[in-house]
């Protein structure tokens, strides 16, 4: 589904990732973890197609097409899905208005008629009972005044309504206490299939108690200096980033 | 260049869409302005005597006047003497009904989305439809005849309601009150009239639909609008004119008298032609509007989304003279390219107990200048008067220029006056936000925008607001890339 080839990108002269390799297939859940700084959160907006970032080398493959080719609304019309760490707030636009611009111009994309006002909400109401997001979040401003939990919630509930084929969580679990955790990270689960794929990018293990990914990389210094399975993030939690640094 | 700053180069980009010429012969006055123009417009129009000489008398006056120098806009001296002040679309019959119009007229107006057949018409919205100086039908007459209600072009109000005009016109807005409502007391040709008896509360949307087509041609039209005690009227107006590459003049009035509990609801679409990206020919728009709520617990509220226009010189006030009387001013003024829109409103606090909150949202773009101007001013014995005022300005790009100039004059220490004002920018994160939902930039702007213009687009009749959205769309449409 996507194949990073010594991906390397720099914000204002400055290198932040310096080759990344990382191939991801379809029903995976992988998981970067890395200290602060390491390039993770540059390595989730490289992908959604943040220009700031200048590629200078290396190459992405989505779904056998060039990635990097694509404006950051013809990747989300594709697929790929960013749950923000810090997630903006537009004022005046509701979640639901917002949500029904997205999905029609993603249907637009693909050809599709724009959803009608009552398959739309019926699409809603299914959705927010999967993700357990409150009715009244979606009337009010998008992110205004929402809670760090109801910032995060939202963002996975915007995940279930676009239905995308590769989702990138970037600290999805920064600011929440362990009852908002649960509840995000069921939705995450809840929205798991063989054809989906999942890569959460997170600074600490304990969110990969909930959702528990297939592989683990550590990325440190814009390198992915180590991959393995659960176990790794165990070990990383025991021994904290410095052993990695070591290394 | 920066994303953001690409994104607002595009948004200059976008095209007027309104810019159509009409095919239609008209009858017009030859240009300049003298007392001669007036009498003959006067005698286009078959008028009375003591309307002649109202006219007259103001056109006296103009000419000790001089153009009011203090906004915050900048243009070229006008040149009063070369400009067409009265121009009417030459019809061979007069229509006895709405069948009868030409039908290039009609085609005009249809292209417009107007539909001047009432069967096709919106239904719930009565429509006067003014081209350059003259009202070319009214819909829905006869059923709001039955209410009482009158809704007729100014012209025809004249010869049948005389006493009304005479009572009201003005009454709000003096013939000597500025320079250009004294000019269009001169010369103004048409508008409308709407009266609404005591306790009717109008069942339908009344609009009128200003069109310059002519050349050369101002339009000085008046609107007055009556509503009686414990009445209810909606009315809207929206405005469009072809694109030239010379500023044509518009210098409306408008004056409203809310009597003993009544409310009136006035709103405004205006997309006068802005001129081109260059900042070449546009609409010079110089309005007086001002409502009286004369007596107790009336309301009027002035609702307006200002679009077009080269220069917007604008400010619709209420004079807050009955008792716990209520004035309401909701504003969304955009400018790009090279617009100036200096525009606001005025609230005079007279009665005891009166209210007034003032809600303005300023967008600006391109190399446009937009000024919020107001003034809150409490009167004496204006006991417990209440103020609130917010206004917000959006930037896009830093080529443009918002500013605020609030005045506030208190002389009554009962008095709670509140002031709000910010100043933002569509952030580069908001738009990569929507980017990555699958929006692209040109709807992520009207999105963004529309969402910072939502407490004065929800004050709209349903059926505009819609209208509104899509306007400020278009406005925006092409900023992006």
């Amino acid at each position: 589904m996507l194949i990073i080839k010594d991906l390397k990108a720099s914000i204002e002269g400055k290198e932040i990732l310096k080759g990344i390799n990382l191939t991801v297939k379809p029903g995976e859940i992988h998981a970067i973890m890395g200290p602060n700084g390491s390039g993770k959160s540059t390595l989730a907006s490289v992908l959604a197609g943040r220009e700031e970032y200048e590629i200078t080398s290396g190459s992405v493959e989505y779904l056998g097409n060039d990635l990097l080719a694509l404006s950051p609304e013809d990747r989300a019309r594709e697929g790929i899905f960013l749950a923000f760490q810090y997630p903006v707030e537009i004022p005046g636009v509701s979640t639901t208005n917002f949500l029904k611009t997205a999905i029609n111009e993603i249907r637009k994309h693909k050809g599709q008629d724009a959803l009608d006002a009552v398959s739309f909400l019926s699409l809603m109401k299914e959705k927010m009972k999967l993700v357990e997001i409150d009715q009244s979040l979606m009337s009010r401003s998008l992110n205004e005044n929402f809670s760090g939990g109801e910032k995060k919630r939202n963002e996975i509930f915007q995940m279930a309504m676009l239905e995308p084929k590769l989702s990138i969580l970037d600290e999805t679990d920064s600011g929440l206490d362990i009852d908002a955790l649960k509840v995000v990270s069921n939705g995450v689960n809840k929205l798991k299939t063989k054809e989906n794929a999942t890569i959460v990018v997170t600074h600490y293990q304990r969110l990969l108690n909930y959702i528990v990914p297939d592989f683990v990389h550590v990325l440190y210094n814009g390198k992915i200096v180590k991959s393995g399975t659960k176990e790794l993030a165990l070990e990383l939690e025991e021994k904290g980033y410095d052993w990695i640094k070591a290394a | 260049m920066s994303k953001d700053n690409q994104i607002l180069e595009e948004f200059t980009n976008s095209e007027y869409k309104y810019g159509f010429e009409s095919k239609i012969e008209s009858d017009s006055a030859p240009k300049g302005l003298n007392e001669d123009i007036v009498r003959f417009i006067s005698n286009k129009k078959e008028e009375p005597e003591w309307l002649l000489e109202w006219r007259l008398k103001a056109y006296r006056h103009w000419l000790t006047m001089k153009e009011p120098e203090w906004a915050n806009i900048k243009f070229p001296s006008i040149d009063y003497q070369d400009v067409i002040y009265y121009a009417a679309p030459k019809q061979k019959i007069k229509p006895n009904s709405l069948d009868e119009i030409d039908p290039e007229l009609r085609n005009t107006f249809e292209k417009l989305g107007i539909s001047l057949q009432e069967q096709k018409r919106l239904t719930g919205v009565a429509v006067d439809a003014v081209l350059d100086s003259v009202s070319v039908a009214t819909t829905f007459k006869e059923k709001l005849g039955d209410l009482g209600i009158i809704f007729c072009s100014f012209s025809e109000a004249v010869h049948k309601h005389p006493e009304l005009i005479k009572k009201y016109m003005g009454s709000v807005v003096p013939a000597n009150d500025n320079y250009f409502a004294a000019l269009n007391s001169a010369v103004f040709s048409d508008g409308s009239f709407c009266y609404i008896p005591k306790g009717v509360r109008c069942p339908m949307e009344l609009s009128t639909y200003f069109r310059i087509n002519a050349a050369n041609t101002g339009q000085f039209e008046r609107t007055l609008i009556v509503a009686e005690e414990g009445s209810y009227v909606s009315y809207l107006e929206g405005c469009t004119a072809p694109m030239r590459d010379e500023n044509q003049l518009h210098a409306a009035v408008v004056e409203l008298y809310a009597a003993k509990d009544a409310e009136i609801k006035y709103s405004t679409v205006q997309n006068w032609y802005p001129g081109n990206k260059q900042g070449k020919g546009g609409i010079y728009n110089f309005v007086t509007k001002r409502g009286i709520c004369a007596g107790d617990h009336s309301k009027i509220s002035w609702t307006q989304v200002e679009t077009g226009s080269a220069i917007t010189w604008k400010y619709p006030s209420c004079i807050l003279k009955g008792n716990y009387s209520v004035g309401e001013f909701y504003s969304v003024a955009v400018t790009n390219n090279f617009q100036q829109a200096d525009t606001g409103t005025k609230m005079i606090h007279i009665g005891k107990n009166t209210r007034s909150r003032i809600v303005s949202k300023g967008v600006s773009a391109g190399k446009s200048q937009n000024s919020y101007r107001g003034l809150v001013k409490v009167m004496k014995r204006a006991e417990n008067a209440r103020n609130f005022s917010q206004c917000d300005s959006l930037l896009m790009g830093d080529k443009c220029g918002a500013h605020t100039f609030p005045y506030i004059e208190s002389d009554n220490k009962t008095a709670q006056i509140e002031h709000e004002a910010t100043t933002s920018k569509i952030g580069e994160d908001q738009i990569f936000y929507c980017n990555q939902r699958g929006i692209d930039d040109e709807n992520a702007i009207a999105l963004i925008v529309n969402g910072y213009c939502k407490e004065v687009l929800s004050q709209l009749p349903m059926e505009f607001a819609v209208e509104a959205q899509k306007l400020l769309a278009i406005t925006l449409e092409g900023s992006v890339g």
